[in-house]
C-alpha cells in the first residue's frame, strides 16, 4: 500500500492534463458542440509550449509559464477551424474534429522540421519543477480549472446560459441569447484549456515533444467527459480515476504485488470503463440534449 | 425597364446554372477540395523557404516511377504506390459504408488492428497448406473486423450508445488487446513475433515481377473484390436499400417494416469486415513476421478522409484511396527531397477540414434558392 502513495505524485501528474482537457470538452459539449478534436488540440498546445520553452529557456527565467500561456493560445486559434466549421457552417461536428486531429501530427511535426530540422522539438534542460511533496504545479491548476468551471456553469448567468445552448438552443434564442456567440465562447474555451493541457503533459511527463507525446490522452479525457457525465464534479472523478489507471499503466511494476498482471490491464481500463458505464446507464440520457445537432436559425 | 431586368437576370441565370451544376455535384467538390488542399501545401512549402516543385517531382516518381532529377525509371515505386493505397481504400469503404447507414465509423483503425491480430495468429498457428492458409487468414481477419464493429452497430441499436464514443474506446481495447495477445506467442519478443510460413504470405511474384520487386500481393485482388461487393451490396440488393433507408430515416424505415436493430448491426458489422480485411492485407501482404504494436498504424483514421472524398461510393473510394496512398507512398522520396514528409498529414487534414466545410456549399445554394424565390415573388406581384 505505501507505494501506491509514493505514487500519488505521479498520478497527479497523470490526471492533471487529463482532467483540463476533460473540462473543456465538458464546456463545449454543454453548449451543444462535440469537440471530437480535443486529442489534436492537445497536440498543438504541447507543440507550442515545448517550442517556446525550448527556444526560450536559456534567456528568459520562468519560461515555462509562457510556454503554458503560448499553449493555451495555439489551441484556441485552431479550436477556431472547429468553430467555424461547426457553428457558422453548420458542418458535421465529427468530421471537422477528426480534420483537426489529422491536422496536428501533419502541421506540428512539419514545424519541428523546419525549426529544429528533426522531427521533435529540441529537448529542453529543465521542464517543469515538482513543488513540496514532488508535486507538480499542474495538479493546482487543474483544481483550478475544476472550480472555476464548476463557479462559471453553474453560479453564473453566462454559464446557465451557455448549458441553455445546449439543451434547446431554439428555446434559448427566444429567450434572447445569442446561440452561435456563446457556442463560439464554449468551442474556444475547450481549444485553449486543451492546449493548456497539453502544455501540462509535455513539460511535466517528457523533455520534448514528438508524434507520440500525446497518444491518446484527448481520448481518454473524451471518455472522461461522458463517464463523468457532463458535471464538473462526475468529469473530475473520472479524470482521477483514468489517469490513476494510465499511471498504474506506467509505474506498476513498482508494485510488487501487481507484477502478476499484464500492464496492458490498466491502459485498457479507461476505455472499458466508459463503454460499460455507457452501456449501464443507456437508460437515463444524460447528455447536453442538443449536443452535436448545428442550430438553425428559426427552425423548428 | 423590364428588358434590362430580364437581361440582367437571364446573365445571372447562366452562371447561376454553371454554379448551381458545380455545388450540388459531389465529384466536383471533391475534386476541388483536394485541389484546394494541394495550394494550400504549396503555399506552406514556400512560406517556409523550400521548394514546392520537389514535393511534385516526388509524386511523380510515386506515379509513374520516373525520376526526373536523375532521369531513371522504376517501375517498384508504382507497385509500391498500390500497396500503400490497399489498406486505405478498404478501410475507406469501411468508413464509406457506415456513413450510407448514418453512421459515424471512427472504428475503422480498431477492427483494423483486430483483423491483423487475427491474420497474424492464423499465419502462425493455421494449417499451412498452399492457397487455403492466407484464404483462411482473410476470413478470420474479416470476421474479427466484423465481430468488432457488430458489437458497436448493435451497441447503438439496443442501447443507443453513441458511434463515436463507443468505436474510440474500442481502437483502444483493440490495440492493447492486440499487443497483449501477441506477446503470449512463446517465441514473440517485445517488438515481433517468428517469420509466417511461406504459405500464409500475401505475395504474389507476378505483380511482384511486373512492378520489378515490389511489395504488391494478391491484396490488390482483395481491395477491387472489395470495391464490387461495396458496390454490389449497396446498389444492387435489397440489404443494401434496407441499409440506405435506415441511414436516411431511422423511424421511417422502422414503419415501413425493415428491422433497424438488424440493419444498424449487420451495417457496422460489414463496414468492420472491410477493415479487417485491410488489417489482414497489411500484416500478411507487407510484412513477413507479426507486429507487436507499438502504435496505431493509422490506416483507419486516413481512411475517413478517404470516404470523405470518394463521396462514400465505391469507384470514388478507390480514387481517392489511390490518391491518399500516393500520398503516404510519396513520404520518404519527400523527405531526400528536403520536403518535410508531414506536408502529406497536412494536405490530407486539410481536405478533411475542407469537405466538412462543404456544408457551407449546401447553404449557399439554399440561400441563393430562397433569393430565386423571393425575386420571382417580387416579379409576380408587379
Amino acid at each position: 500500500m505505501n507505494s501506491i502513495f509514493g505514487l500519488l505524485p505521479s498520478i497527479l501528474m497523470m490526471v492533471a492534463p487529463i482532467l483540463i482537457a476533460a473540462i473543456g470538452g465538458m464546456i463545449a459539449e454543454r453548449s451543444g458542440v462535440t469537440n471530437i478534436g480535443l486529442e489534436g488540440l492537445m497536440g498543438f498546445g504541447a507543440f507550442g509550449a515545448a517550442t517556446f520553452h525550448a527556444l526560450l529557456e536559456p534567456t528568459l527565467p520562468g519560461s515555462v509559464w509562457f510556454a503554458l500561456v503560448a499553449a493555451m493560445l495555439i489551441g484556441a486559434l485552431f479550436s477556431l477551424i472547429h468553430a467555424y466549421a461547426a457553428i457558422s457552417l453548420k458542418a458535421d461536428q465529427t468530421v471537422s474534429g477528426t480534420g483537426i486531429n489529422l491536422l496536428a501530427i501533419g502541421i506540428t511535426v512539419f514545424l519541428c522540421q523546419i525549426i529544429f530540422k528533426q522531427e521533435r522539438t529540441e529537448p529542453y534542460k529543465l521542464g517543469m519543477m515538482p513543488g513540496p511533496g514532488g508535486v507538480y504545479p499542474t495538479a493546482y491548476i487543474a483544481i483550478v480549472v475544476l472550480l472555476a468551471s464548476w463557479y462559471v456553469l453553474y453560479k453564473r448567468p453566462v454559464g446557465l446560459r451557455l448549458r441553455a445552448c445546449g439543451e434547446h438552443p431554439a428555446a434559448a434564442a427566444s429567450a434572447g441569447i445569442d446561440v452561435k456567440k456563446y457556442r463560439y465562447l464554449a468551442v474556444l474555451a475547450s481549444g485553449a484549456l486543451a492546449g493548456l493541457a497539453g502544455g501540462c503533459l509535455v513539460l511535466t511527463q517528457t523533455i520534448q515533444y514528438t508524434n507520440m507525446t500525446i497518444n491518446g490522452a484527448g481520448f481518454i479525457a473524451l471518455a472522461a467527459v461522458s463517464f463523468g457525465r457532463w458535471t464538473p464534479k462526475g468529469v473530475g472523478g473520472a479524470s482521477l480515476l483514468f489517469g490513476t489507471a494510465v499511471a498504474l499503466a506506467i509505474y506498476m511494476v513498482n508494485i510488487p504485488s501487481m507484477r502478476s498482471l499484464p500492464p496492458e490491464f490498466f491502459s485498457v481500463m479507461p476505455y472499458v470503463i466508459t463503454l460499460v458505464t455507457l452501456v449501464i446507464f443507456s437508460g437515463k440520457d444524460y447528455a447536453p440534449k442538443a449536443v452535436g445537432i448545428p442550430y438553425e436559425k428559426g427552425g423548428s | 425597364m423590364s428588358a434590362a431586368a430580364s437581361g440582367k437576370d437571364g446573365k445571372g441565370g447562366l452562371k447561376a446554372g454553371f454554379l448551381d451544376a458545380f455545388i450540388s455535384s459531389d465529384g466536383a467538390i471533391s475534386v476541388f477540395v483536394v485541389l484546394l488542399g494541394f495550394l494550400c501545401g504549396t503555399i506552406l512549402i514556400l512560406a517556409v523557404g523550400r521548394n514546392p516543385g520537389n514535393m511534385y517531382a516526388a509524386l511523380l516518381q510515386t506515379l509513374s516511377g520516373y525520376d526526373i532529377t536523375r532521369g531513371v525509371w522504376n517501375a517498384r515505386y508504382i507497385g509500391e504506390w498500390f500497396t500503400a493505397s490497399l489498406p486505405l481504400i478498404l478501410c475507406g469503404l469501411s468508413m464509406g459504408f457506415a456513413a450510407r447507414t448514418g453512421l459515424f465509423n471512427i472504428g475503422s483503425e480498431g477492427q483494423y488492428i483486430v483483423g491483423l491480430t487475427a491474420a497474424q495468429f492464423v499465419a502462425i498457428y493455421g494449417p499451412q497448406v498452399p492457397g487455403l492458409h492466407w484464404a483462411l487468414a482473410l476470413l478470420a481477419g474479416a470476421l474479427a473486423g466484423a465481430l468488432w464493429g457488430g458489437i458497436v452497430g448493435w451497441l447503438k441499436a439496443k442501447y443507443s450508445v453513441s458511434e463515436v464514443v463507443a468505436t474510440i474506446m474500442l481502437n483502444y481495447v483493440a490495440y492493447f488487446l492486440s499487443r497483449y495477445l501477441t506477446r503470449l506467442i512463446p517465441e514473440a519478443n517485445t517488438y515481433k513475433t517468428q517469420s509466417f510460413p511461406k504459405t500464409a504470405l500475401l505475395s504474389d511474384p507476378f505483380l511482384s515481377q511486373l512492378t520489378n520487386g515490389s511489395r504488391l500481393s494478391i491484396g490488390l485482388y482483395v481491395a477491387l473484390a472489395c470495391c464490387l461487393i461495396y458496390w454490389f451490396i449497396i446498389e444492387r440488393t435489397k440489404l443494401g436499400f434496407e441499409l440506405r433507408a435506415t441511414g436516411f430515416n431511422k423511424e421511417a424505415a422502422r414503419c415501413s417494416g425493415i428491422r433497424v436493430t438488424r440493419s444498424i448491426t449487420l451495417s457496422m458489422a460489414i463496414a468492420g469486415a472491410f477493415a479487417g480485411l485491410a488489417g489482414v492485407v497489411v500484416a500478411l501482404g507487407s510484412f513477413s513476421y507479426g507486429r507487436v504494436l507499438a502504435g496505431q498504424d493509422g490506416y483507419g483514421f486516413t481512411g475517413i478522409a478517404v470516404a470523405l472524398v470518394g463521396n462514400n461510393t465505391a469507384g470514388g473510394t478507390l480514387l481517392s484511396g489511390l490518391l491518399f496512398g500516393m500520398l503516404q507512398s510519396a513520404q520518404p522520396l519527400m523527405q531526400s527531397r528536403m520536403i518535410p514528409k508531414e506536408i502529406t498529414q497536412i494536405i490530407s487534414g486539410l481536405v478533411v477540414v475542407f469537405i466538412s466545410l462543404r456544408a457551407g456549399f449546401k447553404m449557399i445554394i439554399e440561400w441563393r434558392a430562397k433569393r430565386i424565390a423571393r425575386e420571382r415573388r417580387g416579379e409576380r406581384d408587379e
